[in-house]
């Protein structure tokens, strides 16, 4: 189809990450790979590596958010690339033609590489098909769509904890409807093997033939993390309660927050996540978040790095296409 | 005005459904009618012999929903550039919405629009007036006006009256000067904030849905308006299964109420938006394999009586977006043709049927004499070959409107004569053909 957009170069090599749907397990186990070599960076005293030097990332944030954008930042900045930071309002202009342009703009500066956010499903894969040649897009976020670095993190995460995903259930617990996040991790659970993928939700937040993404519906937080090996809670966001979706807070804390006395349904050994923000007394209580099962705050930390891995193979097949052998040169050096 | 040129077209198939022919036989115009059919009339000597040797010689198309972009939107497309990407499909008579600025609701934009057909005089323009003013749902138009003033029917283009007393007294109000009302199926609270089927592809891709029963809730409603007041209803562009069946179980009980369906609806499903294709992004959204089916199923039996284009050409700017944010709509005058074709090869209706869809069905629905071909009646031909295979390029598109999903596919069949009230208003070069 003319319109479809490919994540990979002909040789296979990851060009945009734009989605997790398509790749194939060897290409996420390389992301995963190359991330833990990156985990080590944090510690040195000097915490850079020289494999972006001279690129220019632009984080173009067109919903807000912070710790996404932080920790792209960091990621970029550790691998010595220049990055500007872009914040423009959904409001008032940013539809089809001024994105167009602000992306013109940007790519009259040279940029190398964009991160995008961006309230519609698709947007990145708007941008990477309208985007020069010789520019990676990463996607940071596009409606209710995609979050594949955050999927990917999370997987992180699993596998650090987890090992083998083959033996793994793994139970997705909030709005799966509005979620990008979990369409993220249900296609990276399932491109990687995992044994049982679960989806935990009154119905009116679970999207419509949601079977078709590879999971098995529940709409009782207590039958779905029956031996669960992960739980991964999703950020409720305050708007739900309108709309019909969902009675109360109250309500919905009582039938699906994470309590320690529910954990218990879960193997022994289960771990906690949740991409964050928290809402404490919505999906979880405060015990869960920072009891010992919880490795929320780990999760920031493996972000930098699989972002890391992430943004330094996107460039690395830039150099692989470029003539400039003092790229090439880097490209060689991961 | 001088004498028009007297014509026959010799060698072709003729197919006119409305009659039951469908034959080898020549056709005969004189003073912009058809004057016979088969043999030359005694004393007839034309001045224009067209030779369709191999061709099929059949009514014009009558198009029920094509927007033409004027008033109001002409950096899009103008009645101009429309009504030629008309008669190069073929289409003789178009019926467009009244969702144009300033809307169709009063006689002077209605006349406005009518006359600046008739002048380019490529296609019949006739504009659908608007059921309510402003086409806000609140007080109804001067419909008796609009009526005289050359609208055949009555429409609330794409944003149907949701208080459901106004909209029973627009259609008992229509009913009295004996208006069909075009009605677009949709319950705006369900479909609101939608802009796919919701299903299967929808939810992979994280793209709000819009439910079947968005179609289905606003069809129980008119179809019970419809017993209720006996005003005489037409479903514009259905696309779901359950629909169909809602519509020919109420025409089993004798509600009088018709509908169509959009050429792309018969031949694209959900799949096709994935890759996030801006140019299948329609309204009413692309549905399932099962509905596409149904509605195939409902237009060989008569069910759904016409196929129209539901023409929508855009700017490049207005699909420059991400998909949620891009315009809907197909430029799709140009592929009307070739997309009922496909469904002739695929085996889901003959020839006569399809083009009886095509033509006879929406004039019957807009009381119309048009859409057929017996002597006296305004010599509206088309001509085309059935066998015909091309690719649909921008450089081939006579719109002016150049969104279209079906660029660099292949088509079957192609327009090669277009005849309004007796004139050659298209002709294909030899070069393309």
């Amino acid at each position: 189809m003319s319109t479809l957009v490919r994540q990979l170069d002909a040789q296979g090599n990851l060009k945009h990450f734009l989605t997790v749907e398509g790749l194939g397990r060897d290409l996420l186990t390389e992301i995963l790979d190359r991330s833990e070599g990156f985990l080590g960076v944090a510690r040195q005293a000097v915490k850079k590596v020289p494999l972006c030097r001279g690129k220019v990332v632009a984080n173009l944030f067109f919903e807000t958010s912070t710790r996404t954008r932080t920790t792209f930042e960091l990621a970029a900045k550790r691998l010595s690339a220049d990055v500007l930071n872009l914040n423009i309002s959904t409001s008032a202009t940013a539809k089809g033609e001024t994105l167009l342009d602000t992306l013109r703009n940007l790519e009259a500066m040279h940029v190398d590489m964009f991160v995008v956010r961006h309230a519609d499903s698709g947007a990145a894969h708007f941008i990477a098909r309208h985007a020069d040649p010789h520019v990676s897009i990463i996607n940071a976020g596009d409606g209710r769509h995609s979050h594949p670095t955050q999927g990917m993190l999370d997987m992180f995460t699993i596998r650090r904890h987890k090992g083998d995903f083959s033996a793994l259930t793994v139970a997705i617990v909030g709005d799966i409807l509005h979620s990008r996040v979990a369409r993220s991790q249900i296609q990276a659970l399932n491109a990687l093997g995992a044994r049982e993928v679960r989806v935990i939700a009154p119905r009116t937040l679970i999207p419509a033939q949601a079977e078709s993404l590879g999971v098995k519906v529940f709409h009782s937080l207590t039958e779905g993390v029956r031996d669960a090996d992960v739980i991964i809670l999703l950020r409720l966001q305050r708007e739900r309660m309108s709309g019909a979706l969902l009675p109360s807070e109250h309500e919905y804390f009582r039938l699906f927050g994470l309590t320690e006395k529910r954990l218990r349904g879960a193997k022994p050994d289960a771990i906690v996540m949740h991409p964050g923000p928290i809402n404490r007394g919505v999906e979880m209580d405060s015990q869960v978040a920072d009891g010992p099962r919880s490795v929320i705050l780990e999760q920031v930390s493996n972000g930098i790095a699989v972002r890391m891995a992430i943004m330094s193979m996107c460039i690395g097949t830039q150099n692989l296409h470029s003539q400039d052998p003092h790229s090439q040169d880097l490209a060689t050096r991961t | 005005m001088a004498e028009r040129e007297r014509i026959s077209i010799r060698g072709g198939r003729l197919i006119d459904p409305a009659n039951g022919i469908d034959a080898a036989l020549d056709l005969h115009i004189a003073n912009g009618q058809v004057v016979a059919v088969g043999p030359s009339p005694a004393g007839f000597a034309a001045d224009r012999v067209l030779e369709a040797d191999g061709q099929v010689v059949c009514p014009g198309f009558v198009d029920l929903c094509a927007r033409l972009r004027e008033p109001g939107l002409e950096h899009k497309a103008t009645i101009a550039s429309e009504t030629l990407a008309a008669a190069a499909a073929g289409v003789t008579t178009l019926c467009c919405p009244p969702d144009t600025d300033p809307v169709v609701d009063t006689p002077a934009v209605a006349q406005l629009i009518y006359q600046t057909g008739q002048r380019r005089g490529a296609a019949r323009v006739l504009p659908a007036g608007a059921l309510t003013q402003q086409l806000q749902g609140r007080q109804i138009t001067e419909m008796a006006a609009l009526k005289r003033a050359g609208c055949p029917v009555m429409s609330q283009a794409d944003r149907p009256v949701t208080n459901t007393q106004v909209q029973r007294r627009a259609l008992e109000y229509a009913a009295s000067f004996d208006l069909t009302v075009f009605l677009h199926p949709e319950d705006l609270d369900l479909s609101q904030g939608g802009c796919v089927h919701e299903g299967e592809v929808g939810t992979r891709l994280g793209l709000p849905g819009i439910p079947q029963a968005a179609e289905t809730v606003a069809v129980a409603r008119d179809l019970a308006l419809a017993e209720q007041t006996g005003a005489r209803i037409h479903f514009r562009g259905l696309s779901t299964a359950r629909a169909t069946e809602m519509l020919a179980e109420a025409q089993r009980r004798g509600i009088a109420a018709s509908a169509d369906v959009s050429a792309h609806q018969l031949v694209l499903t959900e799949s096709d938006v994935d890759g996030f294709d801006v140019n299948c992004r329609v309204v009413p959204p692309l549905r399932t394999r099962a509905d596409r089916d149904a509605l195939r199923h409902a237009v060989a039996r008569g069910t759904v009586s016409a196929i129209c284009s539901d023409h929508q050409p855009h700017d490049a700017d207005a699909k420059l977006a991400p998909f949620p944010a891009a315009a809907p709509g197909i430029s799709a005058l140009e592929t009307l043709l070739p997309l009922v074709m496909s469904l002739v090869q695929e085996g889901v209706m003959d020839l006569s049927t399809a083009i009886a869809r095509l033509s006879w069905g929406p004039a019957e629905i807009l009381g119309l004499p048009l859409g057929r071909l017996d002597a006296g009646r305004s010599a509206d031909v088309c001509v085309f070959d059935a066998t015909a295979t091309w690719t649909l390029t921008e450089q081939a598109l006579v719109s002016r409107g150049h969104n279209t999903p079906f660029l660099g596919r292949p088509l079957l069949g192609r327009v090669t004569w277009t005849l309004l009230g007796g004139r050659v208003v298209f002709r294909r070069s030899r070069e393309e053909a």
